[in-house]
């Protein structure tokens, strides 16, 4: 359970746009018709989609409307979930993988470098205005770590100078592509080991 | 060793295509019909002879799981849920499953759905798999176009449809019931068992919840025998197990490997040896985090099965293995995993929500050396507190990577509590509550 912020900065009305609720309508037909609450989650990413990576309260309200389910129940559900951002996030959103497995890996390096290029805490949007980072649990990429997310992609076989690079990319508004940094293929054992003719990978 | 011929996924590595003409050429949908044809009961048998088990961490039997279901549909339909919601750390098995054998767990999904009477499934696939997510709507989208999925799937007379569902980081929601709150809409908060989701699950019907890796391994079963699965491990303990090995290791990889092979042939043999060589091992934890470590002794012999880690007070869980070697330090290493589950605790249950965070505390403590013997044994009473006092297994889950750390490595952690009693030293910390009756003003 994890504590949230919600952002003291309100957008009065928020609104599902058209194309949204296109989408919105398509998801409804996926569970039974007296279960529509089962879209509140699928909702809440359209919400954050929509409006620049976060979730406003306003949008919360709608929601809770649209699936005439209580304001509150939306509000638990957005608050339970880590990956629903109640605050506005950088454009480019840092997700730095610290659990264990990456930890040993020499992922608090990573969070070093992000530190010292993006800003001093987590959350806090750089000066740029172009993103921020944080630190999260396990993102099941164990074998590549360590790793981060960068909105959607994933980005494997970090270190220090690679996650720089990545960084000034950013801040040059055109990033680098996501995948594994050591041009390794995917989970495969990097030095393939050849013994009596088996391939072992 | 397992045979190049035996391997179930050949394309774990994306080195032959994941799309739907390259599954076919590797078997996938190749008499689902027939399969179909032969009924209920010849499936669940024949998985039953198998002895496949879940691969998702407890080691269920999946034919036990899908002979609960009520036999007749009454007035509730059934469900099928695909768990993808993989978020042990340790663990990256689904998705390259996700990624590169799609076709298998759909497959896999009908053949299963079909055994179960189900008409629906819903797969639950943590948010952060953002694309392996796409990548599975596109091979489902494929599916459908070859009509294996919809109406009449694959000509069988069964209609059945896929839903991708997407979670939104929460571990807890591997966790079956919490899974099926999720998908309800809920927040991911576990149900009381029983009654067990095989007779009240998703929306109050009958439903069964399978682990990807297990749904995924069922058509290649059927067509090639239970007999065949059977013949490779030992008895209960059948088939073959991706497993991921990650940590110190010289190579990381994902490698799908016979049941029951060596630790020590795993880690040599397909993750190139543990940096700094075999003598630089510390520890090794088996089966993603939840798991109790195993010290280096016994690494030297374990074989990775569900009963012989059981026999070591340890389990084969998820098959997530973390090699650490001696250049780290255990003790916040397991601090970590302790952090890890004190941010994951869906706040329910009192002893889970308030020990994790004690544990936390203590080994963070720990850590830097502010500890003392009593906080050790304090701590070890917290993991007794936890430990079967829950609703469900996250728990067990929190408490036993700090059992085993106890168990094993208990030198380590008092070399941590040299320090003098802080009643002596009159430190102000705030988690000693008591702090005011150390002040002899007050006493």
């Amino acid at each position: 359970m994890s504590l949230k912020k919600v952002s003291a900065n309100q957008p009065k009305n928020f609104e599902f746009n058209s194309n949204t609720k296109k989408i919105a309508l398509e998801i409804l037909k996926k569970y039974p018709e007296k279960n529509k609450k089962s879209a509140v989650m699928p909702f809440l990413y359209l919400a954050q989609n929509q409006n620049n990576n976060w979730i406003p309260l306003a949008a919360i309200k709608y929601i809770s409307k649209f699936l005439s389910m209580p304001y509150i129940s939306v509000y638990e559900v957005a608050t339970f979930y880590s990956m629903f951002n109640l605050s506005p996030v950088g454009k480019y959103f840092i997700q730095v993988c610290t659990t264990t497995p990456c930890l040993i890996r020499g992922a608090d390096k990573i969070v070093k470098v992000c530190k010292n290029k993006i800003s001093e805490k987590e959350n806090q949007i750089s000066k740029n205005g172009e993103c921020s980072w944080t630190e999260v649990e396990c993102l099941g990429a164990c074998v590549n770590a360590p790793m981060m997310q960068i909105n959607n992609d994933y980005y494997e076989d970090l270190d220090e100078k690679s996650v720089s690079k990545i960084i000034d990319s950013i801040f040059k508004n055109k990033i680098l592509n996501s995948g594994s940094y050591r041009g390794r293929k995917n989970t495969a054992p990097e030095n393939r080991i050849k013994n009596d003719g088996i391939d072992y990978a | 060793m397992l045979k190049a011929e035996n391997k179930i996924f050949k394309n774990l590595y994306n080195n032959y295509g994941w799309e739907i003409d390259k599954a076919l050429n590797r078997d996938d949908w190749k008499n689902t019909n027939e399969l179909l044809s032969k009924g209920k009961e010849w499936i669940i048998n024949e998985i039953k002879t198998s002895e496949l088990r879940g691969r998702g961490g407890a080691g269920f039997s999946t034919a036990m799981k899908w002979s609960f279901i009520p036999k007749k549909q009454g007035s509730r339909p059934h469900y099928l849920v695909i768990n993808a919601d993989e978020s042990e750390p340790g663990t990256c098995k689904d998705r390259d499953i996700l990624r590169f054998e799609p076709q298998k767990l759909i497959e896999g999904c009908l053949i299963a759905g079909y055994a179960v009477g189900a008409h629906v499934c819903y797969v639950y696939i943590r948010g952060e798999y953002f694309f392996e997510g796409q990548r599975l709507q596109e091979a489902i989208n494929q599916a459908y176009d070859k009509k294996f999925l919809g109406k009449n799937a694959c000509g069988s007379g069964w209609d059945f449809d896929i839903h991708i569902h997407y979670g939104a980081g929460a571990y807890i929601c591997g966790e079956e019931t919490a899974l099926l709150e999720s998908i309800e809409g809920n927040k991911g908060q576990p149900r009381l068992k029983p009654p067990f989701p095989a007779l009240v699950g998703l929306y109050g019907c009958p439903t069964i919840v399978n682990n990807v890796e297990t749904i995924a391994v069922v058509p290649t079963i059927l067509r090639r025998g239970g007999k065949w699965f059977a013949s490779m491990g030992r008895p209960k303990n059948t088939g073959t197990k991706i497993f991921c090995i990650s940590g110190n290791v010289n190579n990381p990889c994902n490698v799908e490997e016979e049941m029951g092979v060596p630790l020590k042939e795993l880690i040599n043999k397909h993750a190139g040896g543990v940096v700094g060589g075999w003598d630089n091992l510390q520890a090794v934890i088996p089966g993603g985090s939840s798991m109790p470590l195993l010290p280096k002794k016994v690494c030297e012999t374990i074989n990775m099965d569900f009963d012989s880690l059981i026999e070591n007070k340890s389990g084969l869980g998820t098959a997530g293995i973390v090699v650490i070697n001696k250049d780290q330090d255990i003790v916040s290493c397991m601090a970590r995993i302790a952090r890890f589950y004190k941010h994951e605790s869906c706040g329910q249950c009192t002893p889970c929500r308030e020990g994790s965070g004690w544990m936390w505390r203590i080994l963070n403590r720990a850590t830097k050396g502010e500890t003392t013997l009593s906080d050790i044994n304090l701590l070890e009473d917290v993991t007794k507190q936890i430990e079967g006092h829950t609703i469900c297994a996250f728990g067990e889950g929190s408490a036993w990577p700090v059992q085993g750390l106890l168990r094993h490595f208990r030198k380590e952690v008092d070399k941590k509590c040299s320090n003098d009693p802080l009643i002596k030293k009159k430190k102000d910390l705030p988690y000693l509550i008591d702090q005011h009756l150390l002040e002899k003003k007050n006493a």
